[in-house]
């Protein structure tokens, strides 16, 4: 962080008496390190869409309450925490920084993320982490059904359970769950779990500030890459 | 439907149509003789797919667009001014051409010279250099380019001063700066060649810069998703639309693009999720690689979806204030010229400006027939093997091709269709080519004229008229 103020110093916005615009601006006019407040705190947020979403700063942000659809939506450098449930594609394409959620998540968590770290205290509904392209997730709770659908790269840990369909379509994105699956997509498959996954777990637990689970108790899915090529045999699962 | 027999029948003894399905023939008549009736349901091209499909057990896949029959502008004509009404001088009256698109919400819309954009081809399906003319072109002409499902590349970034970022259901290189680099944003729904289709993207040409943009394994086959992973239908797509301009400070003009299929009710919804600008791809609309029954038998043709788009529009009474794109088979400033008198306020090329760039030039016949094709025929887009340099992602291929040379033969051939939509234009005494109207046209046909909603010539019979949507 390059703040100069103290601790204490939070720039408060009321979205119940301050547009939503003119946050998000106040937001982005920090990006490329401009001179600012480095810590703010949203208050009111009554599940309005977009919020701190395109921040390009090393700044924290605090949303008190729920947040809507989108919200840090392809979010660079900073820290976003919600405290309260997020909506649909929380933290979507997001290129680096923390998005912290204290309750749960909607739809498409971190979809086609790209970097960073999506934590997520309470469950995530389904198509968490569709697509993702480099994000790292961490949820601990549950996650729902098509999780990881068609995941490029990147890495989901689930430290409870996981839906049907999980890793459906996958690429080269590593899945650790600790309980249990209701069901593995097309072309995913359980892998052995070895002691460099365990330690990428227990990594991302500990930058996940979980000291709850253990990380020995995950197992690893991952892509069986049989429908890396279009192949006749493969009709039966496309 | 005599044309469309015509038509294969024709294309059928020629030997190059054989030379496609990959069979040897010696003789020019394909082994024709007098008394050998060929069968119209089985002629030899649906011979030749039958045994290719038996021979591989998986379809066809390939680039261009729909190669069949349908009406489309051909089937209209324009009634010049006479006595009712004067034309304008050809060389001395003026007849502008500029648009404006993104007028609703954007704080930046674009301003164009001309009404002929460049359409989305990604970098993956197109080599770098062939991006890079498309931009040199269109900037010379004053119009714009579009990226792809693939990202932006530096390239056509820095050689388009026009640039519109297209967020795709994949999200391929999708991110923030590009975003914020654009000059407009297109959310693609869709696509005139697949609508209700992902992208493909086949193995081989999947080099390590394509695969590095993308976020995937390098030589693998690509399916890109159907569906947009983080919305799914008109409210969330309002939803995310306003993340868009949250994220780019309400600067950007954002499209919606849908390929052609329940046109009206599409283009009603995206306008009510607060489009500023509807692109609708017929179904002639090409594609870099899409099996080849998706292409021919899904869509509705161009011809059909612009009265669609425009009924949709002027019902909102936002006809003109949110502005529509047009694109599926536009090949002649005539083409230009009707899509406009219809209603459209620009229109779109892709297929059209890789052929201004030398796509199927007899120039390299005898390398298309290195590879089981000929000049004319070539759709193998797919394959990466394109002696022209343009639909490949093969260096020795790529550096064939010239980006200025492109650029230069673009930004001509944008030029003469808007020379001669000027010329049509201004023989219907429009000082502007937008004041084309359908009052302007007559169709050749009772098909085109139920689908332009344009009176058969000599009539005043449009038919179907009376059970419009």
């Amino acid at each position: 962080m390059t703040t100069v103020g103290e601790v204490t110093s939070v720039e408060v916005v009321d979205l119940a008496t301050t547009p939503l615009r003119e946050l998000n601006q106040r937001l982005h006019d920090l990006a490329g390190g401009a001179p600012g407040p480095r810590h703010w705190r949203v208050l009111n947020p009554n599940g309005a869409h977009a919020i701190a979403c395109g921040l390009d700063a090393e700044i924290e942000v605090e949303v008190k309450g729920h947040a809507g659809y989108y919200c840090a939506g392809m979010n660079k450098l900073a820290t976003v925490r919600v405290h309260g449930n997020a909506g649909t594609g929380v933290a979507e394409n997001m290129m680096s920084g923390l998005v912290v959620v204290e309750g749960n998540v909607s739809q498409s968590a971190g979809a086609t993320g790209r970097g960073g770290l999506l934590v997520v205290h309470g469950d995530a509904s389904a198509r968490c982490g569709i697509s993702m392209k480099g994000i790292e997730i961490v949820v601990r709770g549950s996650v729902g059904h098509m999780s990881a659908f068609m995941a490029q790269t990147g890495c989901l840990v689930v430290c409870g359970d996981a839906g049907d369909a999980l890793g459906d379509s996958i690429y080269e994105a590593r899945l650790y769950v600790r309980g249990s699956v209701k069901g593995l997509g097309a072309d995913c498959v359980e892998k052995e779990m070895r002691e460099e996954h365990v330690a990428q777990v227990r990594g991302l637990l500990d930058r996940a500030q979980i000291d709850d689970a253990d990380p020995s108790e995950f197992r690893r899915y991952g892509s069986a890459r049989q429908l890396y090529t279009f192949k006749v045999d493969n009709a039966g699962v496309y | 439907m005599s044309d469309t027999a015509t038509a294969l029948s024709a294309e059928a003894v020629s030997d190059t149509a054989v030379a496609v399905s990959g069979q040897a023939v010696s003789d020019t008549t394909g082994g024709w003789q007098p008394g050998l009736r060929e069968s119209y349901l089985f002629d030899r091209n649906v011979i030749a797919e039958i045994h290719r499909a038996a021979r591989e057990g998986i379809y066809d896949i390939r680039g261009f667009g729909a190669k069949r029959k349908v009406p489309h502008f051909d089937d209209l004509l324009f009634l010049g001014a006479s006595v009712s009404r004067y034309p304008l001088e050809g060389y001395r009256e003026r007849c502008a051409t500029d648009v404006v698109l993104g007028t609703r919400f954007a704080r930046a819309p674009l301003e164009l010279k001309i009404p002929v954009t460049i359409a989305g081809m990604s970098f993956g399906a197109l080599s770098a250099p062939a991006k890079e003319a498309l931009g040199r072109g269109a900037t010379e002409v004053g119009t714009s380019t579009t990226t792809g499902d693939g990202g932006m590349t530096a390239e056509e970034r820095e050689h388009s001063r026009i640039l519109v970022y297209q967020l795709l259901p994949s999200r391929y290189g999708m991110n923030p700066d590009d975003l914020r680099r654009a000059d407009a944003i297109e959310v693609v729904v869709g696509q005139g060649a697949k609508p209700g289709g992902g992208g493909m993207l086949l193995g081989h040409k999947i080099s390590d810069r394509v695969a590095a943009m993308r976020d995937l394994p390098t030589g693998i086959d690509q399916r890109s998703a159907c569906r947009h992973p983080d919305w799914t239908g008109p409210d969330d797509l309002e939803i995310k639309i306003h993340e868009l301009r949250e994220i780019t400070d309400w600067e950007k003009p954002i499209f919606v693009k849908v390929g052609a299929t329940r046109t009206y009710y599409d283009v009603q919804l995206a306008v009510k999720a607060g489009a500023d600008v509807i692109v609708v791809d017929g179904m002639q609309g090409g594609t870099a690689a899409t099996q080849d029954v998706f292409i021919e038998h899904v869509g509705i043709p161009t011809l059909a979806a612009i009265p669609l788009a425009v009924q949709a529009l002027a019902e909102l009474g936002l006809h003109r204030q949110v502005q529509l794109v047009v694109s599926g088979g536009i090949r002649t400033g005539a083409d230009v010229a009707k899509a406009l008198a219809l209603g459209a306020d620009a229109v779109s090329i892709g297929t059209a400006a890789l052929i201004a760039m030398g796509d199927n030039s007899p120039e390299y016949e005898q390398q298309y027939r290195k590879i089981g094709s000929s000049a004319g025929f070539y759709d193998d887009w797919q394959a990466g093997r394109d002696p022209v340099g343009i639909s490949t992602q093969d260096d020795e291929l790529a550096a064939r091709f010239d980006p200025v040379l492109g650029g230069r033969k673009v930004a001509n051939y944008l030029g003469v269709l808007t020379l001669e939509a000027q010329t049509l234009a201004r023989a219907c005494g429009k000082s502007h080519v937008h004041n084309l109207e359908p009052e302007d046209l007559v169709s050749l046909t009772i098909e085109a004229a139920a689908m332009a909603r344009v009176p058969l010539a000599g009539t005043s019979w449009i038919p179907g008229a009376d059970h419009q949507l």
